[in-house]
């Protein structure tokens, strides 16, 4: 190599500095990958991004608490500057919690940044699973990055949820309560599950530091970790686009990351610090000094917990407890049904979020690769699907606050509860019924643009005296943007090599008829050219 | 492409996209690209440019505030003191200064980078060939690398080598699992006990005085602990038997009261006690409604009525409150007969033996 014909004289300052590093290091490599690399520019594909600058600001938020935190449950008395804690016995971790909130300089806003951006982190990465879905960003190659995406999620959750127990308030003992009793609910090892996490007997002196443990080691570094293979992936496949003019299923049109993409994503990292640092110090979060230090006894009404544990709360607030029957069984032992059962549609949503994309693949018989993205229209079951999985998860989310919308609203609360338990069981079904059909009339307005054109509001009197209206037939990039979508057909069942149509086969085909029954096709250039000769067959009629 | 592994047709691939071919419209490639007012005017160009130093300007005046915000705003003294409220007006001027300042610090460098990606950088879209995810003969030749691997490893070869590793692998990992045995203990029976005794005193939370069944009018309610709990210290576990002994004190008329059988000297002339922790998951069930007689947990709403022994009439609670039997000492205050005759809190694997125990045993 060393007797290479054209070896690399550095002219330039850049190339000085590029060949001390590249014959060191070699970063060359890295470089030709990324220097220029195109991404596409959406303003949808933002939200995985605002996730990965909240994660960012959590760690460098709760690497400063962790200076000042004390993650003990020895109990202190009380003697820092919140005049009506003075002289109360409490756990050291909800007196430094105190501490951070009061007599630490700043550290009541780094506290609020921190909490903030938890909150929007979820937000964010639930936005950012929508888009994926509607768009069906999902499908083949990415349908292990989805996966991986929806552990970020689970992952999300669980470190909001440690995180939220940590300063020992009496909100978060309640949390933590709530917890045990789950955990208590599980047949057979429950108990045990219990005692093996508190150290024994609710609260014990245990359970905080574990929790500590968990929050700023065990569940970051898998988040981290998994936010890696998320984005190596991501680089591997390149990203998708939206179907337009120009846009293929073998290429990648947008910006180059040097400049302006980097410039881009680089600038809205320190947009969305700030959009937090606002919240943090204009709008009070978890204010714990209100609470308390936990203690079994009291509890406030109105109580809510973080929005992203809602939905398993309210999940546990929908189901009767004694209606129509008692739902505890002693069968071998007890088993806490009216607990266990609220858990299952968490479970079932999880589950068919996890296996969509196997499920559609299956379905749709559809194995191509997908880079060109999907309006959500043009899916309609899928987008339906989504909607009603979206409807399920927000009554859970909607049971988490009955109380609250009981008071707020002056109405009975059991006839809240009633509304949402109905609403549990069909809402979904609803709504799914109503967004495909308005996906399908959006498909059919996408129709009429393309083979009528669009209505300019200029009206014209023709010489026999008819009045019409001029409508503007589409360019060829706005009308590409319209008729450029896979519609795939329902698909019937097949019989295989051995000519024999096997019962999974017609499964299959129902459900394939379920999907694909109801279909708005794109618009064809023959359909486009029946339409213009119908216009002018009526023009010339006349 | 599509792979035919199991030699069955695949029809839709084949159909759609032939189908596709024919009838569908031709991509009119990338649309003609209009400039930018700053890409054709230098006027505007350098306009934007000022924009953007100002933005930068504006982010330096906001760590400037930061600074002010941080040493020039004094917070001494002691907070939400109804005596002296300026420390606390001081702390919020401090927090509200400290976050504006951090704001216009970030929004400056971030929409300033914006402004300046979108105004002056090129905005000329580019395009760039995919890739395979991987090439086909990669495929083959990684799946020969690792069948060599394997073959010279001779694993295949050597079941009993194989097997055996298997054992020790799977054995293994079972020691450190085996480790976090030490977690917590396994004796549950702690679950169905609590310091409630024969002729311990029935004290108020948190002032801890007994009550005599004398003050306790109609419609009233009680927050009580035992009184020994009083003399447990937090090392000893004060918070997790309190978690169990609370218990909530109400006077009913006590016509008003269904009592079955076996519970008949369990009430004071219509004073009863139940356990205050939610059978549902266990939260304290705070509100009492003296109109109804329901208690109302805040957490989950299970809702249990008073008058008719505790039973669940609304809400995912499965089980009635266990009721703790009391009656009053010689010098006419509360104290408790025995303790409850069933295990308290939310239900567990254990809980129906317990209480079966537990009733054979009282």
């Amino acid at each position: 190599m060393s007797n290479a014909v054209n070896e690399y004289k550095p002219a330039t300052r850049t190339g000085h500095i590029a060949n001390f590093v590249d014959s060191r290091v070699g970063m060359s490599g890295i470089v030709k990958e990324f220097g220029r690399k195109i991404f596409p520019d959406h303003w949808s594909f933002m939200f995985g991004e605002v996730a990965l600058y909240c994660l960012i600001i959590l760690i460098l938020s709760g690497t400063y608490l962790t200076f000042f935190f004390n993650p003990t449950m020895d109990t202190v008395v009380y003697d820092g500057s919140y005049v009506p804690m003075h002289g109360v016995e409490m756990s050291g971790a909800y007196a430094s919690s105190l501490n951070i909130s009061f007599d630490v300089r700043g550290g009541l806003f780094m506290r609020q940044v921190h909490h903030w951006a938890a909150l929007l982190f979820v937000v964010a990465i639930a936005v950012h699973m929508m888009r994926v879905f509607f768009t069906g960003a999902f499908r083949r190659p990415r349908e292990l990055n989805w996966v991986v995406g929806g552990t970020l999620f689970v992952l999300a959750m669980a470190a909001g949820f440690t995180g939220y127990s940590l300063p020992d308030d009496v909100l978060s003992g309640n949390g933590l309560r709530i917890i045990d009793g789950v955990m208590k609910a599980i047949p057979l090892v429950g108990t045990y599950l219990s005692l093996f996490f508190f150290g024994g007997e609710f609260p014990g002196h245990m359970v905080i530091g574990r929790l500590y443990t968990l929050h700023i080691m065990i569940v970051p570094a898998l988040l981290l970790l998994t936010v890696a293979i998320h984005l190596f992936m991501v680089v591997v496949h390149k990203h998708t686009q939206y179907p337009g003019p120009g846009r293929t299923e073998k290429n990648v049109v947008g910006f180059p990351v040097g400049p302006v993409y980097a410039a881009k994503a680089g600038g809205f990292f320190f947009i969305v610090f700030g959009i937090l640092a606002l919240l943090a110090s204009t709008t009070t979060i978890n204010a714990i000094w209100n609470y308390g230090p936990y203690d079994p006894s009291p509890v406030q009404a109105g109580t809510q917990p973080d929005w992203y544990i809602g939905w398993v709360d309210g999940a546990l607030r929908l189901m009767p407890g004694a209606w129509p029957w008692h739902w505890q069984l002693e069968l071998g032992g007890t088993w806490v049904f009216a607990v266990l059962l609220p858990m299952i549609p968490a479970a079932i949503l999880l589950g068919l979020f996890f296996t969509w994309p196997w499920i559609e693949r299956w379905v749709t018989r559809d194995n191509r690769e997908h880079h060109i993205l999907d309006r959500p229209r043009n899916a309609p079951f899928r987008t339906g699907a989504g909607v009603a999985g979206i409807t399920w998860y927000a009554i859970m989310m909607m049971a988490a606050s009955s109380d609250l919308i009981a008071t707020h609203f002056h109405v009975a609360f059991n006839d809240v509860l009633y509304v949402l338990r109905f609403l549990f069981i069909f809402g979904p079904f609803i709504t799914f019924e109503v967004t495909r059909r308005i996906c399908l009339a959006l498909q059919r307005k996408d129709r009429e643009l393309v083979l009528h054109g669009v209505e300019t509001g200029r009206v014209v009197q023709l010489p026999h005296g008819e009045y019409i209206e001029v409508h503007e037939p589409l360019d060829d990039y706005a009308r590409y943007r319209l008729v450029s979508f896979n519609s795939p057909v329902y698909e019937p069942a097949r019989p295989n090599a051995k000519g024999k149509v096997t019962q999974g086969e017609k499964v299959r085909g129902k459900i394939s008829r379920l999907f694909f029954e109801d279909r708005v096709a794109p618009v064809t250039p023959a359909e486009l050219e029946a339409a213009h000769q119908h216009h002018e067959l009526e023009a010339s009629k006349h | 492409m599509a792979s035919h592994r199991d030699g069955a047709p695949e029809p839709s691939d084949a159909v759609t996209t032939s189908q596709q071919e024919q009838e569908q419209f031709p991509n009119p490639g990338l649309p003609h690209h209009p400039p930018r007012l700053t890409d054709v005017d230098p006027r505007r160009a350098k306009k934007a440019e000022r924009q953007v130093a100002w933005l930068f300007v504006l982010s330096i005046l906001g760590s400037i505030l930061f600074f002010i915000g941080f040493f020039a705003v004094r917070v001494d003294g002691d907070f939400y003191d109804v005596m002296n409220p300026d420390p606390t007006s001081q702390l919020r001027l401090q927090n509200f200064l400290l976050g504006l300042g951090v704001t216009f610090a970030m929004f400056g460098i971030g929409i300033g980078i914006v402004h300046w990606a979108r105004t002056l950088m090129p905005d000329h879209e580019l395009v760039e060939m995919r890739h395979e995810v991987s090439a086909e003969e990669d495929r083959a030749d990684a799946q020969e690398i690792v069948e060599t691997v394997l073959d010279e490893s001779g694993i295949k070869r050597r079941p009993l080598i194989r097997n055996t590793l298997i054992g020790a692998i799977i054995l293994a990992p079972l020691s450190f699992i085996t480790l976090f045995r030490e977690l917590g203990p396994i004796d549950t029976r702690v679950l169905s006990h609590t310091m409630w005794d024969e002729g311990i005193r029935l004290v108020r939370d948190p002032s801890g005085t007994p009550i005599r069944a004398a003050d306790v009018t109609l419609g009233s309610t009680y927050h009580v602990l035992p009184e020994n709990l009083l003399e447990v210290s937090h090392q000893d576990g004060y918070l997790e038997e309190k978690a169990k002994a609370v218990v909530l004190l109400m006077r009913l008329k006590p016509e008003e009261l269904n009592v079955s059988a076996d519970r008949e000297d369990w009430n004071y002339d219509g004073i009863i006690a139940y356990s205050k922790v939610c059978t549902h998951v266990g939260c304290p069930i705070a509100l009492y409604e003296q109109r109804t007689h329901h208690l109302l947990c805040p957490c989950h709403q299970s809702t249990f009525d008073a008058a008719n022994e505790c039973a669940v009439i609304f809400g995912p609670a499965a089980h009635p409150l266990p009721q703790l039997p009391i009656t009053v000492d010689s010098d006419g205050y509360l104290i408790a007969r025995s303790d409850f005759h069933e295990p308290v809190g939310p239900a567990y694997w254990e809980r129906g033996r317990q209480k079966k125990e537990m009733a054979s045993e009282a």
